[in-house]
């Protein structure tokens, strides 16, 4: 018998991705739409309007943001939403249950989570770009930021799973850390239009700087230094991983 | 071989609250084994600490051998456990549900076992449906069929009969009684003393988190119960001191037309024909001759003091 749980890591990822499969109209379909109509609003209410201080037009400046955005807020619900409704139906025990242990149940939640960010991703991406004179410049550095952001925010929806008792908490997770975060990270505008103070403060929104760096891939410019702004995700990918594990192995608001 | 070898287990809640003092006991390999006690004596968090979904605060636990604590994937894979509450996943049919969880277990799919599980717990004709739609007797009999799945060496069940009716019941019963046949040990927990006494050939009693009395069933039954001769007589009986000092060895008890003698307690036993002849002379012939047995439900109550 092999040391590791292989066919009950793989069996997990697939429970896992099943349940966002089996709720396309949420999942595939609703980003889908929500792309079309960001494509309404803004391709052409706002035209041909040129970003400040960044050489393009303000849809394809627009686009990678929308997308990496997201893909995060799929990822962080693929697992909070899995932890808080396993903990609500007390299902959580077949997972504790069952010999899979921390490392191998941590791996198949996040594979799923980054599978649901890149389905979703692409989706979008897919319905966009035939309007955009988007190019995928550094493919690479797009494949780099979505999977890091996505493991980042998989681990964090893992954990908040697991702190929150209700829905209610978990929401609660979601509009007052997640949202204002995802806002003010530069999705919507260059934060070389903020002043000085502001863009400090940015500095250290991680959010930040995976949008940028996302967005880095496609228009080839960005508002901070790649390789510091890769080194940084990296360590907090790495962080969040490691912190999301270990609480599950100390069964952490899950073992009494 | 043990099945089970429970050393010296206690568990202290964050609330400082003592669910398990010090438990030690012995499932033996093949055994069919009740866990009995009254509500709040330690039961679920003894089978949740085998489980996994409690940590023990201090003690060792061996499962065929192995250390569940630290070889828990290998114990795990060898235990199936039916847990008390009803839990179920809200986006899968009873079938998916069967197939993730004996995959999670490391095991191949295997339709035919996933077939006949839902044909012996009567839920092939609602396999299809979303968990959602089922009964509760239904979600309690996909627990035990999911407990059973990845063909455990162990079984665990925590009041699997609850809300349960008494046809489905017998069914579920003689299926149990299959696999322990077939070698699988069984280890129950159950309100129901009578299914436990028909049932199982070994059972313990715990109590605020200790152990009473842990034996064969039949030894429980034979030495810890007792047995009464019963006399009913056609009319109230007047029941004087000399009477009593002349039975006095017969523990005897008068109830109204009634007067029962102990013949067998606590590993004394007494003559029947002593008994009825010491009966015949104080009150003349009986109308009525009954040989009354504690069961275990009497037992039960002796030993805890308690409502079940």
């Amino acid at each position: 018998m092999s040391h590791f749980n292989i066919i009950g890591t793989w069996t997990l990822f697939q429970r896992e991705s099943r349940r966002f499969l089996r709720v396309k109209m949420q999942t595939i379909v609703a980003p889908a739409l929500t792309a079309i109509l960001y494509l309404i609003v803004f391709r052409y209410a706002m035209g041909d309007r040129q970003v400040p201080s960044l050489d393009v037009d303000y849809f394809s400046f627009l686009i990678p943001g929308l997308m990496m955005m997201t893909m995060l807020q799929n990822a962080f619900a693929n697992t909070s939403s899995s932890m808080v409704v396993g903990k609500i139906m007390n299902v959580h025990v077949f997972l504790l249950m069952s010999p899979i242990s921390a490392g191998e149940a941590i791996f198949a939640f996040l594979a799923a989570a980054v599978l649901r960010a890149l389905v979703v991703g692409s989706i979008l991406l897919l319905v966009l770009l035939p309007f955009s004179e988007l190019a995928l410049t550094h493919v690479w550095m797009i494949l780099f930021y979505g999977i890091c952001g996505s493991l980042i925010m998989a681990s964090l929806g893992l954990i908040g799973g697991m702190w929150s008792k209700t829905f209610d908490d978990m929401a609660m997770v979601n509009n007052f850390i997640i949202m204002p975060l995802t806002f003010l990270s530069g999705v919507f505008y260059s934060v070389t239009q903020l002043p000085p103070f502001w863009q400090a403060v940015n500095a250290w929104n991680p959010f930040f700087h995976l949008i940028d760096g996302f967005r880095h891939g496609f228009i080839g410019t960005g508002d901070s230094d790649p390789l510091q702004s890769m080194g940084a995700v990296a360590a907090l990918t790495v962080v969040a991983v490691l912190s999301s594990w270990y609480l599950w192995r100390i069964g952490w608001k899950l073992k009494e | 071989m043990n099945a089970l070898e429970i050393k010296n287990v206690s568990k202290v809640y964050a609330n400082a609250k003592v669910a398990l003092d010090n438990v030690s006991l012995d499932v033996p390999e093949g055994s069919f084994f009740a866990l009995l006690g009254p509500n709040g004596a330690g039961k679920s968090t003894l089978i949740n600490i085998l489980a996994d979904t409690v940590n023990a605060s201090s003690g060792n636990v061996s499962l065929l051998g192995r250390n569940l604590f630290h070889e828990r994937a290998w114990c795990k894979r060898r235990m199936g456990v039916v847990p008390q509450e009803i839990a179920f996943d809200p986006f899968f049919s009873p079938r998916e549900i069967l197939k993730f969880s004996r995959g999670m277990y490391g095991q191949k799919a295997d339709d035919a076992w996933v077939d006949e599980l839902l044909e012996r717990l009567e839920l092939s004709e609602h396999a299809h449906k979303i968990t959602r739609q089922l009964s509760g007797g239904m979600r309690r009999r996909l627990l035990v069929a999911q407990a059973l799945v990845h063909r455990p060496k162990l079984i665990i069940l925590d009041e699997p009969t609850a809300g349960v009716d008494v046809e489905l019941r017998k069914r579920l019963w003689d299926f149990m009684r299959e696999l322990n046949a077939a070698g699988t040990t069984i280890l129950l927990t159950t309100h129901y003393l009578e299914e436990a006494e028909e049932l199982c050939d070994r059972v313990a009693i715990i109590d605020q988190g200790k152990v009473i009395t842990s034996r064969p069933m039949k030894a429980l039954l034979g030495e810890v119960a007792s047995s009464s001769l019963c006399l009913s007589y056609d009319k109230p009986l007047q029941f004087s001191e000399e009477d009593k000092a002349v039975l006095t060895d017969f523990s005897p008890r008068v109830c109204d037309h009634q007067l029962c003698l102990t013949l067998h307690s606590q590993g004394k036993s007494l003559n029947f024909d002593a008994a009825y002849q010491a009966a015949m002379q104080r009150f003349g012939p009986p109308a009525g001759v009954e040989i009354r047995q504690e069961d275990l439900e009497d037992v039960f109550l002796r030993l805890t003091g308690d409502k079940i």
